[in-house]
């Protein structure tokens, strides 16, 4: 891969490309599409328009979330509080909706809000208060999920509002929770790639001590990424309890864990100060097909957690070569 | 005195490939006594301590401790001989308690076969007592307790695998004066029990305090040997520094007269906790500065308080006669100010990001379109003048740092502050631990700079550098400006004087 690169200067228009290709997403993308040709001859159903939508809305529930974690986890950080942060944000909804009665513009900047103020706390203790991400973020996900099931006393709740349609609406074919997701994707491809605090976040996971001296804000940075991610667990949350009409305590469970995967196998350097966004999706996508792959298969779900088990370590086995390979 | 020799080192050298590290050195050090080591940076102090640790193997010679002549010596073989180091970075577990550290890997255990707690503690609470520690409890952690307290622990360490020779790298660097004056005590108290001591130290008031005899080593050669009694600084001054055969780098012009020059930059009363002790001084318009003092006199804290990257605890900057906070990077960027801090890897490099990455790190801010986005193509442009400008030898500004040799990647942490032009730049080791052509370009580069109006401050642990560079130097001894030295009266024994002194002597 390295060998690669040394040309890319003489190369011209090529080197662009030939830049691309080295990076660690394309072994990935790879692996997708290996993985796309060989369900498509396991099961005809699989390449059906009705199957690929249903695949992508799965997807998009945590592919919304993946951008902010795989955000948080290039500053060298990680988030364990998206799952119950979604949980909060999908009840409140719901119960600002149903049992409040407030317009839709109001729950949805409640909502967001709701979100930014998770979202800081997560930072502010971070960086402030400097105890390690992994602790505050699982803390902090308790006291969420605690305050959700005060506020629903562990029963759904319904979510009949115009903004469900964020949820269940369609664009055409297109379902709009996948159209959704493409924007934020999209969205955090370019402040990943094309700006400077974009950049400022790669530089804070690879030296953060550098990243001061040069000028970077390095704790207002990172509690800026804490927030951005906590407030797209608000806008999943109210994605999701869009698309099932109602919610409950337990919306985000598992959700946690589903988006850390997708980054890692995404290309995201668990180590910090590198990977990409669009690598995030690919992971989700991942995830997504080998999940929607058991149900067509008519495979046991238990075997399902088992394999997603093994990628995983695989994606992180191979970070800790490259890694390794650097030294 | 007795005169019995305790350690026989006998026309010992060590080469690594290129170098000669240590040139035929025959010493004897005699049981009983403190002998201290002096000695330029690189001038084979450190070597021959690992030899006679048994850490390097010696291209040539013999060693013979307690008459008896070593064969295929080793750390092992020293620690049951009885040589014991103190390293500078001290090597014990913070989470321990001082009586697990002291025992460690030879905990005492009960019959069956369970930790003997009372045996352990009691055992320490002994030896604690030999190096002035009768008050401190065996079961504190180690991290509760100071780095001075810390030393000592090693030190019971030691004794506790019964030690006839100490060797002690610089032990009072990191400690205050209260602190360095207890363990000179029981440095004393330990000859007085017969055991021998070797003692690095650029200290060298406090060598001539505590030592027997002192060691001057000077390019990897023992010079003398001189007996403490008797001795002046200024003689181990006059042999440490010898004289010098080659010239080094000469900058184009040097400023001499400062008539009418304008402050860009003044310091009044800095404080930076018990590191900086109100520092006063002022840097002149297109000046190089040096800042000199040993490890530990806080010359790099000087400039990162400067550069707001610490926090100061007092005094007052004026820029261009202006006062300014100076309390985050951010604003000394605007001041058109720029450091280039000591250790690059923990300080300035990004070690996954590109060359450009790295160059571009600063200045990016300034590539943004109408939009707020990068769109790539003036970054590029920007990095690979600078890469060709600096001569930053990469097969593409593509390329991973990490791949670059440590010259060329310090080259490109400088085109990092160089892109905006600063009017004051800060140096710390701008040449630390690369090789000697990326040297020179790098004098080059300072150089141009200084032709080009910038104001330089440097902080240099390399004398050479400080003389052919420098229009003036500061000294600095733990925390304080000793001295102010003229470039028509810089030298190296004037330096030496001001950086190992409180004050200094005419």
């Amino acid at each position: 891969m390295e060998k690669k690169r040394e040309g890319t200067e003489k190369a011209g228009g090529y080197g662009a490309i030939a830049r691309m290709t080295s990076r660690a997403e394309f072994s990935v993308l790879a692996g997708l599409i290996l993985l796309i040709v060989c369900m498509s001859f396991a099961s005809p159903f699989f390449l059906s328009v009705q199957n690929i939508f249903n695949v992508l809305s799965q997807i998009s529930r945590y592919g919304i979330i993946s951008v902010g974690m795989a955000l948080i986890i290039i500053t060298g950080g990680i988030d364990l509080s998206v799952g119950y942060a979604v949980g909060l944000c999908a009840t409140s909804a719901a119960y600002l909706t149903t049992n409040v009665g407030l317009p839709w513009y109001l729950v949805l900047i409640l909502i967001l809000g709701l979100g930014a103020v998770i979202g800081l706390s997560n930072g502010l203790l971070v960086t402030r208060v400097g105890l390690p991400a992994f602790i505050v973020t699982l803390a902090v996900g308790k006291i969420i999920t605690g305050c959700t099931m005060l506020l629903t006393s562990g029963r759904p709740i319904a979510f009949d509002s115009p903004l469900s349609i964020l949820g269940s609406g369609y664009i055409g074919p297109v379902p709009m929770c996948v159209i959704l997701m493409f924007a934020v994707i999209v969205i955090g491809t370019i402040f990943a790639q094309y700006t400077q605090p974009g950049r400022a976040v790669y530089a804070i996971g690879n030296n953060a001590r550098a990243a001061a001296l040069s000028g970077i804000k390095v704790k207002k940075m990172t509690c800026i990424v804490y927030i951005i991610q906590s407030m797209l667990c608000a806008f999943c949350g109210i994605v999701v309890a869009g698309n099932l009409y109602s919610a409950d305590a337990t919306l985000g469970t598992g959700y946690d864990i589903d988006t850390i995967a997708a980054v890692v196998i995404g290309g995201v350097s668990m180590t910090g100060g590198e990977g990409t966004i669009w690598g995030a999706l690919i992971g989700a996508a991942i995830m997504g097909i080998l999940k929607n792959a058991f149900v067509l298969l008519s495979v046991s779900s238990y075997w399902q957690s088992i394999v997603i088990g093994l990628v995983i370590l695989f994606a992180v086995t191979i970070d800790r070569v490259r890694v390794n390979r650097r030294k | 005195m007795k005169e019995k020799c305790i350690y026989a080192i006998d026309h010992v050298s060590k080469r690594f490939p290129g170098v000669v590290a240590l040139d035929d050195v025959s010493m004897e050090v005699r049981e009983g006594e403190i002998l201290a080591v002096v000695g330029e940076n690189g001038a084979g102090k450190s070597t021959l301590m690992n030899i006679l640790s048994g850490v390097y193997e010696a291209t040539e010679g013999t060693l013979a401790f307690d008459g008896r002549i070593l064969q295929g010596f080793n750390p092992i073989m020293a620690k049951e001989l009885g040589i014991a180091m103190i390293h500078q970075e001290l090597s014990l577990f913070n989470a321990l308690s001082v009586a697990e550290n002291i025992f460690m890997g030879r905990l005492p255990k009960t019959k069956t076969g369970m930790l003997d707690k009372a045996k352990l503690y009691q055992d320490t609470r002994l030896l604690l007592q030999e190096v002035g520690l009768e008050k401190l409890d065996p079961r504190t952690l180690v991290r509760e307790i100071n780095v001075s307290q810390q030393q000592q622990v090693e030190i019971a360490k030691a004794l506790s695998l019964e030690a006839k020779l100490l060797i002690l790298d610089e032990p009072t660097s990191s400690l205050t004066p209260r602190e360095a004056r207890i363990l000179l005590q029981i440095m004393r108290d330990l000859r007085k029990k017969g055991i021998t001591m070797l003692y690095i130290s650029h200290k060298l008031d406090e060598i001539l305090e505590i030592s027997d005899r002192i060691a001057v080593f000077r390019d990897g050669k023992l010079i003398r040997i001189l007996d403490t009694a008797g001795t002046q600084i200024e003689d181990m001054i006059t042999l440490m520094v010898g004289r010098k055969l080659s010239g080094g780098f000469v900058r184009d012009r040097y400023m001499e007269d400062y008539e009418g020059k304008k402050a860009v930059l003044e310091v009044e009363h800095l404080q930076v906790g018990n590191k900086v002790k109100d520092v006063s001084f002022r840097l002149y318009e297109g000046e190089l500065l040096g800042l000199a003092g040993l490890v530990g006199s806080g010359r790099s804290e000087v400039l990162q308080a400067l550069f707001g990257a610490d926090r100061r605890d007092g005094g007052t900057i004026r820029i261009h006669g202006r006062e300014v906070k100076m309390d985050d990077t951010g604003e000394a960027i605007q001041n058109k100010m720029a450091l280039i801090p000591e250790g690059r890897k923990s300080q300035s490099l990004f070690l996954k990001f590109t060359v450009k990455e790295n160059i571009s790190i600063v200045f990016l801010k300034k590539t943004l379109n109408r939009l707020g986005l990068n769109p790539g193509g003036k970054e590029r442009q920007i990095a690979r003048e600078f890469v060709s400008r600096l001569n930053i030898k990469t097969p593409g500004i593509d390329q991973k740092i990490v791949n670059l040799s440590g010259g060329n990647q310090q080259k490109a942490v400088i085109a990092r502050w160089l892109v905006e032009k600063p009017d004051i730049l800060f140096l710390d080791e701008p040449t630390q631990g690369i090789d000697v052509g990326a040297k020179d370009e790098i004098y080059g580069i300072i150089n141009d700079l200084s032709k080009n109006g910038t104001s330089i401050i440097m902080v240099s642990s390399e004398m050479q550098e400080n003389l052919s560079l420098c229009d003036r130097v500061i000294t600095l001894y733990e925390g304080r400006v000793t001295g102010e030295i003229r470039r028509s009266e810089l030298s190296e024994e004037r330096m030496m004087a001001g950086m190992s002194m409180e004050k200094e002597t005419e």
